[in-house]
């Protein structure tokens, strides 16, 4: 699978904490592997967790792109959070954009302290669906809590990723990279969770 | 073992600007490295402190900046090719090294790198460096990609070296903490041996000495630019003798060939690529400058570029050069969302720039869409607020410095510093810190607080430092404050850790950078021995730190309390307590809280069951410090110690 417009922006986006440089981090390096120029762009600095996140990564045949993708042109967005996913579809979304996303929120400290309001998830994904040429929602927390740890969420999204047919990088080259990644990390627990991400989207209809 | 350390020439791996860096210093063989941790630049000594036994050279994390500086800038002076690596305040810091070691010069290749953060993204100053390489009269080199950010790098110490002079090494966030394709090199290893004969002198200089050294400087920096004109990092692409060109450096360089791209300019628009951008290649850019009648800037932050290149403008005018219409941030068409010269720099802005001094238009989304996205995304998406994390011991020392304050009852001026604890001022912090500068500002500030008594100010100054910024910045302060009896309370909050940037360690955690052991320079040692009143307590013992603190503001003089509690994140706890809301208990909207843990107390894992209308505790982020628990006032959170 080539890529058709000599160009792939993938957007990943969450909440601090949630494991977005991780997850970027993997498939980019999958995409090396399989010969792509890889652009990675990162939310980083404030190491403190609870704020919005974003990583994009940027797949080129030709040329190294910069690392940040132009409003209006992801063509994925995988969203760790409901919230966060609508956040970033509306400013690099367009209507040819795929969303993947996990539907669990993970509430701001203003929504907890009353200052904004929370909404129904039901009324996010409608949102995103309105803004999207689809949308996929996997319950990749409670599939990474079967894997063994709810943290292992950003391994079931980056497992739904590869297993999604929107990228052309290949699924092996993805897993081999999980395997380095947590050689001393809990690396079956992992490799589950990817595998749950990979079933699961196969199974996925858009809603 | 990291891509930064494999020794496979010619293989393509994927790299972070900050890890291209290191890689670039290990191609070049540095022999002797220093630092001190600042976003977006830590990740560069971190990733050279890991490779440093095997390839045996040597790393360490400084006390601040200028020493940084000076340490690497010995081992420069002896011969050996030395890298300090800082954000962009660290330049500030290591200033004054700076502004005379650029005149006593350098025997082995010195190589400064600095780390920019255009948008301020986790800094308090979007403060542009390149201007102390002109101030300071030394090369300048702007990487555009991870791969220049290697290359540029290992270059640098071959041209210091050459030259005698320290080069400097500018990087962005944007390259910093991206990461790209990089094609390995060899990785050099000639151990070198350190040499400092009787007959060396290293100085600047004073008197007429100084102005010699400052001529030399002049002829060193006339050499760089003449390799400058030749240099393999600057290049033009597009249209030949183009009418309009653009003139870029850094990450403005992708910028400028995505927007020229999508706006299908190809054919008209030339780019002028710059990597080595101080003293400016003045040959190469008249040669562009010939033929264009438009030119556009695009770079991070302030016009440098812009400027230097108009100066050099002016002067081929005599020649027939010209006229050329400039844009960029003097013309105001590469702004920010506020203005001119601020924020970070992106693909938009470069676009915006194009369409309206080219008058082409960009078919971005439908109109149609953008408005609907606007729509939704005013509709549904709530605010999201940075906050100490689940567990963070900085959120117990505020609630007790908060309520000691409350009970002192004078109105204390609460003055912040640099690190995860800047969030004091906003309301995960309870709003209690009040002024937030640089490093160590928050007890210099305070010193003058506390001593405004004859003109009529008369409260309590309590002053806030992390650990790390406690042996960075703080000491002169202290030692200022019981010299000149400042009345001060200065709060250390000691989570064993430089945790802001990261958890480096720093004189207080017993290990140096190579993780080897190192003596623990004790922060209650340095107090007392300045002769301030000490305490030490951990915070999460709320009463016990409360009352020490209310009990310190009412004594005279210099008081440091220590709130002591390891950063969870650095330090995770094998077993995590369970902590769950007894629903039976929490009296709900009845209670006088008024939900006080989610209102107020403001830790992410205490969320509200809108279903029951009572409080729930969020098991994946709990991290099971248990101190909300002590803070109902209905008893309805409960502890369970997992063994």
């Amino acid at each position: 699978m080539t890529l058709k417009e000599g160009l792939l922006n993938i957007i990943i986006t969450g909440v601090g904490g949630q494991g977005n440089v991780v997850a970027s981090q993997i498939f980019a390096s999958a995409a090396v592997r399989d010969g792509f120029y890889v652009s990675v762009g990162e939310t980083y600095g404030a190491a403190q967790r609870g704020g919005a996140v974003m990583s994009h990564v940027r797949l080129s045949e030709e040329t190294q792109y910069g690392s940040l993708t132009p409003e209006g042109r992801a063509h994925i967005i995988l969203g760790f959070e409901p919230v966060e996913c609508l956040r970033t579809i509306g400013s690099f979304g367009n209507e040819k954009t795929k969303v993947i996303a996990n539907p669990r929120p993970v509430y701001s400290i203003d929504v907890l302290s009353g200052a904004s309001k929370y909404p129904a998830v039901e009324e996010v994904l409608k949102s995103i669906k309105e803004l999207a040429y689809s949308i996929q929602v996997v319950e990749a927390t409670e599939l990474a809590k079967k894997a063994g740890d709810p943290i292992m969420q950003n391994v079931v999204m980056v497992g739904c990723l590869a297993g999604s047919g929107f990228t052309p990088v290949k699924v092996e080259t993805v897993k081999d990279i999980i395997k380095e990644t947590f050689a001393k990390r809990r690396p079956e627990a992992n490799l589950k969770a990817f595998e749950l991400g990979l079933r699961e989207i196969r199974r996925t209809k858009p809603l | 073992m990291s891509y930064v350390e494999i020794d496979e020439p010619g293989k393509r791996v994927l790299l972070m600007g900050n890890e291209a860096v290191a890689r670039g210093a290990l191609e070049a063989g540095v022999d002797f490295c220093s630092g001190y941790p600042g976003n977006p630049a830590s990740e560069i000594l971190e990733a050279l402190a890991k490779a440093a036994k095997k390839a045996d050279f040597y790393v360490e994390w400084s006390v601040n900046e200028i020493v940084a500086l000076e340490v690497a800038g010995a081992a420069a002076f002896t011969g050996l090719r030395a890298l300090t690596a800082m954000k962009n305040l660290g330049a500030d810091v290591c200033a004054d090294f700076l502004m005379t070691t650029n005149l006593s010069g350098t025997r082995g290749g010195f190589v400064l790198v600095t780390g920019d953060d255009p948008s301020a993204h986790s800094t308090t100053s979007e403060l542009d460096t390149r201007n102390y390489a002109r101030l300071a009269e030394i090369p300048l080199l702007e990487p555009a990609t991870t791969q220049e950010a290697k290359d540029m790098t290992k270059w640098a110490f071959d041209l210091s070296q050459e030259l005698g002079v320290i080069c400097m090494v500018r990087t962005v966030t944007r390259l910093s903490h991206s990461r790209g394709v990089v094609t390995l090199g060899p990785i050099k290893r000639d151990k070198r041996s350190a040499e400092f004969s009787s007959q060396d002198m290293w100085t600047s200089g004073s008197s007429n000495i100084q102005c010699m050294f400052h001529s030399i400087l002049h002829e060193k920096l006339k050499r760089a630019q003449q390799k400058f004109e030749e240099s393999k990092f600057n290049w033009y692409v597009g249209k030949e003798n183009a009418d309009f060109i653009i003139i870029t450096s850094g990450t403005g360089w992708p910028y400028s060939f995505e927007a020229v791209k999508l706006l299908g300019l190809e054919n008209e628009v030339g780019i002028l690529k710059l990597g080595t951008t101080w003293p400016l290649p003045e040959k190469l850019v008249a040669s562009h400058l010939k033929h264009a009648k438009e030119v556009l800037f695009v770079e991070e932050t302030d016009p440098f570029l812009e400027q230097n290149v108009k100066i050099l403008a002016a002067e081929l005018a005599a020649e027939g050069v010209g006229p050329i219409t400039f844009y960029g941030k003097k013309s105001n068409h590469i702004r920010g969302e506020f203005g001119a010269g601020t924020g970070e720099l992106n693909v938009d802005i470069a676009i915006r720039a194009l369409t309206e001094v080219k008058k082409v238009p960009y078919p971005l989304r439908g109109k149609e869409y953008s408005e609907k996205a606007q729509k939704l995304l005013s509709s549904y998406v709530p605010a999201r607020s940075m906050s100490f994390c689940a567990g963070c011991p900085h959120r117990a020392s505020f609630w007790a410095i908060k309520k000691a304050a409350k009970w002192d009852g004078r109105d204390a001026i609460v003055t912040g510093d640099i690190g995860c604890y800047s969030l004091g001022m906003l309301p995960t912090g309870f709003s209690v810190a009040k002024t937030l500068h640089c490093m160590g500002a928050g007890i210099g500030t305070a010193n003058g607080f506390g001593n405004l008594k004859e003109f009529g100010l008369d409260k309590p100054a309590i002053a806030i430092a992390g650990d790390s910024t406690f042996y960075h910045a703080c000491m002169p302060a202290l030692v200022n404050a019981r010299w000149n009896g400042s009345n001060i309370l200065l709060v250390v909050l000691d989570n064993n850790t430089t945790a802001m940037t990261g958890h480096q360690p720093h004189p207080g955690t017993g290990v140096n950078a190579m993780g080897d052991s190192s003596p623990r320079v004790l922060i209650e040692d340095i107090c007392k021995a300045v002769g301030a009143e000490v305490r030490v307590c951990d915070p999460f013992d709320q009463d016990e730190a409360v009352q020490n603190l209310y009990e310190m503001l009412q004594n005279e003089g210099l008081k440091v309390m220590i709130f002591r509690h390891e950063c969870p994140l650095a330090f995770p706890k094998e077993k995590k307590a369970k902590v769950y809301v007894d629903q039976d208990k929490c009296l709900s909207e009845e209670c006088g809280c008024v939900k006080f843990c989610t209102r107020v107390f403001g830790c992410p894992g205490n969320i509200w069951d809108y279903e029951k209308g009572k409080a729930k505790i969020d098991e994946v982020i709990c991290n099971g410090c248990g101190l909300c628990a002590k803070l109902c006032p209905a008893g309805a959170i409960i502890v369970e110690e997992v063994t």
